[in-house]
């Protein structure tokens, strides 16, 4: 199942279904990067909320999409991680360091926006 | 009976074969010669067991008359499991009698002390009874041990099962009270740990606290650990976790309260706290969450 990429503003959200095959992350990893720059985005958002498992794959992916997009030269904020992902996470040590992570899609816009607001 | 006895003792000796078969048939005849034997020196048998608990020094957190009150209901039963070869009834007395007195802090040795004392009261009354009889009172004793042996067992398995059933009552009651998540303002929590943690503890700690920051919208959480003795690797790793998982979330975390002794052990023990935000006391963990908040709190008045 394609994961839709949606166009808020100057953000891009991209909404995780519950079922992502590996080839759908491996998509929304190439869509993200290529949309981030055409429509000059300076934020986006990945809610993972639907995800109650979080694979290794899925976890390094979310991951190389943050770092990436950095290159790129936008943020990015992983949000609505589940407290019972977020506990199987840490214990098989995939902290999804140096990334940013927010309780869900309202505290991902206010995040980035806040985040922006001081360097306009 | 003494004829009937004197006629299987005497085919016990004619051939091995018949000895086998009164042998397997004689038990409840003796179990029952041997009953009526402990109903009869109730009395004496009951005073000298009692006796020889106040010699050995049991049950010491227990008064004489409560010691001959239940020494009389113990040896009643003890009696009756006897006789009846059942031992439900015995059982269900010694979780009553384990349920009354391991509050007095009665310890397991005593228990299992006075039961044993008892066994040897009564082999010594029947060593006295059948002295001149040995191969009656083999035959007996046969009878007798296996009987008293198990009601031995029963009894303290009843006790320990008993006792264990407190403490885990008792860790659970603690387990309860002991993990509270509070609010102290608008998406700031507190999490006070006090006393123990083992890993159990420790995880239902980061249970509590994940579903408490998605509950109450949490930005900041301090844990203090004022009260918390001591810190082993397992319970310092899952602490790490703890503030790993709560920044998943989206929430930082503040510790609070490390010891000396803690914070030593931690270095020593070489735990990664490089991820971890800590503040020396609760006060100033608060007043550096409130200024991650964005709140500024002052005095408008002197304090009354």
């Amino acid at each position: 199942m394609e994961v839709p990429i949606l166009k808020q503003g100057e953000f891009l959200i991209a909404t995780f279904q519950a079922d992502l095959s590996d080839a759908d992350l491996e998509n929304l990893r190439r869509g993200l990067v290529q949309q981030v720059v055409r429509f000059r985005s300076r934020g986006v958002i990945v809610d993972v909320t639907a995800m109650d498992v979080m694979d290794s794959f899925a976890s390094r992916t979310l991951r190389e999409i943050a770092l990436i997009i950095r290159l790129r030269g936008a943020d990015t904020v992983i949000v609505g991680i589940q407290p019972e992902v977020a506990f199987a996470m840490v214990q098989l040590g995939m902290t999804l360091e140096g990334v940013a992570t927010a309780l869900d899609l309202e505290e991902g816009l206010a995040y980035l926006i806040e985040k922006f607001k001081n360097i306009d | 009976m003494a004829k009937r006895d004197g006629s299987t003792k005497d085919s016990g000796t004619r051939n091995n074969q018949a000895a086998e078969l009164t042998l397997s048939e004689a038990p409840s005849e003796l179990l029952r010669e041997l009953v009526a034997h402990l109903r009869q020196n109730r009395t004496q048998l009951r005073e000298e067991w009692v006796v020889r608990i106040s010699e050995t020094r049991l049950l010491t957190a227990m008064t004489k008359e409560e010691i001959f009150a239940e020494a009389t209901s113990v040896y009643d039963s003890y009696v009756e499991a006897l006789e009846t070869e059942t031992f439900e009834a015995l059982q269900a007395y010694a979780r009553n009698l384990s349920e009354r007195i391991i509050p007095r802090g009665v310890e397991t040795h005593e228990v299992v002390g006075i039961v044993l004392l008892l066994r040897d009261v009564l082999a010594r009354s029947l060593f006295a009874k059948y002295q001149n009889d040995f191969k009656k009172l083999n035959r007996i004793l046969d009878a007798y041990e296996p009987a008293a042996n198990r009601i031995a067992n029963t009894v303290a398995v009843g006790f320990v099962q008993e006792r264990e059933r407190v403490i885990r009552q008792q860790q659970e009651a603690i387990r309860e009270l002991s993990t509270p998540v509070l609010q102290v303002r608008e998406r700031l929590l507190i999490l006070p740990i006090i006393g123990v943690i083992d890993p159990q503890r420790a995880r239902q700690l980061t249970e509590q606290l994940l579903r408490g920051i998605r509950t109450n919208r949490a930005k900041v959480i301090v844990i203090d650990i004022t009260g918390v003795a001591a810190m082993d690797v397992t319970v310092a790793n899952h602490l790490v976790q703890t503030v790993e998982a709560s920044r998943l979330l989206g929430a930082t975390v503040i510790v609070t309260g490390l010891s000396p002794e803690i914070a030593q052990t931690l270095v020593t023990i070489g735990v990664d706290l490089g991820k971890m935000n800590t503040v020396g006391d609760l006060q100033g963990g608060i007043e550096q969450a409130e200024r991650l908040l964005g709140y500024k709190v002052m005095a408008v008045a002197e304090p009354r």
